[in-house]
């Protein structure tokens, strides 16, 4: 497993709505070494404030040598990063974590939520890569308002996979929640469901895998420090009673080995 | 001391000496930013290296503090890991054997919750090969005495040194906790007490607070601030230290790059850590190594021992 800091020129930018942003990177090393479901560390600036790296799943990758990150301003790490100029560097480390498992003769389903979308296009890419004909497999997208859905839908369209929509406000797609439409899906007994995004909506997610009876992977977010098990930050409870580490035995988990408030 | 000059004469002299413990340049890794240095093998020279001190060791496995464990505060981070670790056993037959095989000096951090628990940590990392030498941690609550942390008392702090010193085979650093009042007072018990040198600092005790939630951030409520933030109060402790023992001192403290290190070398360190450092560049010890290299070359410094202490101070 290789990892790798490089200096990443900032290809493009993207602003979505006030707060969403998507960087497309030049990342040769981390492009061509990462998979579906890994996150990169990278930082604001290059500073002693914010001082540490911060976490995002890789959005997707091209053969060309580049990567992209989706995310939200939530804090002055992203402030920062969502006002960064094409031409830019940004000091960029990964790929790290495990990824989705792929099964690559059953049906997947995956279910993204708001920022919860980001790896799903990586994971769906690779997916179709991999099966060659996708027309057993579904997306459903959701967020919380068309701004944070729509934009993103193109990219998924590429693959011909079936895709269901979903907003809170009914502003595009279903009215509603994604677990709204996956309670109204027949599943294939051998499917995977993929899922990514709030806590609320992955824990529901999988009390609705567990009532059918099928395989659930979720891909969660931890505040870290160092991304590759250094920090012991990332600690996450398990049904065993201890500690994963989001960073190493994540970010992709099998549902069942975690703990679910709902 | 004694330096048999047999070195390149293009290779500047980074050696220093720890008490009786070699090592070949100044930096080590701070313990609990390096987790058993294997997380780092493919990300630097783990060789480049003057020591590696490994995550703290307890008597039994730790699991740690429930999350979250983290939070960034300005220019520094705050931690309540809780010491999670896989216990003295399962390190020596676990991760000892890679660490040996680096041919690095192996610096063991132990922390315990008695005298009695340091005694049975030390005893079991006797003829262990590959350790180098024990760090205490004295920041951890003794639990028998109502949870007061061995580290912010004098007397305490000796007691713990005094025990680790009677069965350890190898030289003892004793890491000091800057939660106290008077720096100079616990290092020099700590002194009196056997240690072969004084390691500090570790993290100052702060808190970040939540105004959405209203609650704590740190599920812990309080934790452990580290960063470039410290450094002035880590140079103060390390300059107030080593003024006032002879042993050597080891400066910790949002040592970032070669001339942090440097700073804190000039202050009285003998040598130096690298903490919190790691985790925003994996490479920042073995960088921190090249450029005091490079200072040594510029400055036409004989070695690098030639600035330790070297501060000049105009008291009026």
């Amino acid at each position: 497993m290789s990892q790798y800091q490089e200096k990443a020129t900032v290809i493009r930018t993207e602003q979505f709505s006030e707060k969403n942003y998507r960087l497309t990177l030049d990342s040769p090393d981390i492009a061509r070494s990462a998979k579906a479901g890994q996150f990169v560390m990278i930082r604001a600036g290059f500073g002693k404030d914010p001082l540490l790296r911060r976490p995002f799943s890789i959005h997707q990758t091209s053969t060309n040598g580049q990567i992209q990150i989706y995310f939200k301003i939530v804090g002055r790490g992203t402030d920062m990063l969502a006002r960064i100029k094409a031409g830019d560097d940004l000091s960029v480390f990964g790929p790290l974590g495990k990824g989705f498992v792929i099964h690559e003769n059953f049906p997947a389903l995956i279910v993204g939520g708001g920022l919860g979308i980001a790896p799903m296009l990586f994971l769906a890419k690779s997916i179709c890569r991999l099966k060659g004909d996708c027309g057993n497999d579904q997306i459903i997208l959701g967020g919380r308002e068309k701004v944070e859905v729509e934009p993103l839908v193109k990219d998924f369209k590429e693959f011909g996979i079936k895709m269901l929509l979903a907003t809170d406000d009914g502003s595009y797609g279903h009215h509603g929640l994604v677990t709204d439409i996956l309670s109204s899906l027949e599943l294939h007994n051998r499917c995977t469901v993929y899922t990514c995004g709030p806590e609320p909506m992955m824990a529901r997610v999988y009390e609705i895998c567990k009532v059918r009876n099928v395989a659930c992977q979720v891909s969660v977010e931890s505040v870290m420090a160092c991304g590759m098990g250094a920090c012991l930050g990332c600690s996450r409870p398990t049904s065993k009673g201890t500690y994963a580490h989001v960073c190493l035995n994540g970010p992709v988990f099998k549902a069942e080995e975690l703990v679910w408030n709902s | 001391m004694e330096f048999v000059n047999s070195r390149k004469d293009d290779l500047p002299d980074l050696r220093v000496n720890i008490g009786s413990l070699k090592i070949a340049n100044p930096v080590m890794t701070a313990s609990g930013t390096f987790g058993y240095a294997r997380e780092f093998e493919n990300l630097m020279n783990l060789h480049r290296l003057g020591a590696v001190i490994v995550k703290g060791i307890s008597l039994y496995p730790r699991a740690g503090n429930p999350p979250p464990r983290i939070v960034e505060t300005a220019c520094g981070m705050l931690n309540s890991i809780g010491l999670q670790n896989v216990g003295v056993d399962r390190f020596i037959s676990e991760k000892m054997a890679y660490l040996a095989e680096l041919n690095i000096p192996v610096i063991v951090n132990i922390l315990g919750d008695s005298l009695a628990e340091y005694q049975e940590i030390t005893t079991r990392l006797c003829g262990v090969p590959g350790v180098a030498g024990i760090e205490v941690n004295i920041s951890c609550p003794n639990v028998k005495k109502g949870g007061v942390a061995f580290g912010t008392d004098p007397s305490m702090a000796a007691a713990v040194t005094e025990a680790v010193k009677e069965r350890a085979d190898v030289p003892v650093m004793v890491k000091l906790s800057p939660n106290v009042s008077d720096i100079a007072l616990v290092a020099r018990a700590v002194e009196d007490s056997g240690a072969d040198s004084i390691s500090l600092i570790n993290t100052l005790i702060g808190m970040a607070v939540d105004l959405k939630t209203r609650r704590p951030v740190l599920a812990n409520v309080i934790g452990g601030l580290s960063g470039p933030a410290i450094k002035p109060v880590a140079l103060r402790m390390v300059y107030q230290v080593a003024s006032v023992v002879s042993i050597p001192v080891i400066g910790i403290g949002g040592i970032e790059t070669a001339e942090d290190a440097l700073e804190f070398m000039l202050a009285g360190a003998t040598a130096i850590q690298i903490g919190t450092a790691s985790f925003v560049n994996p490479r920042a010890s073995e960088e921190v190594v090249e450029g005091i290299g490079n200072y040594v070359i510029s400055e036409k410094l004989p070695s690098v021992r030639d600035i330790i202490g070297q501060l000049s101070v105009d008291l009026q």
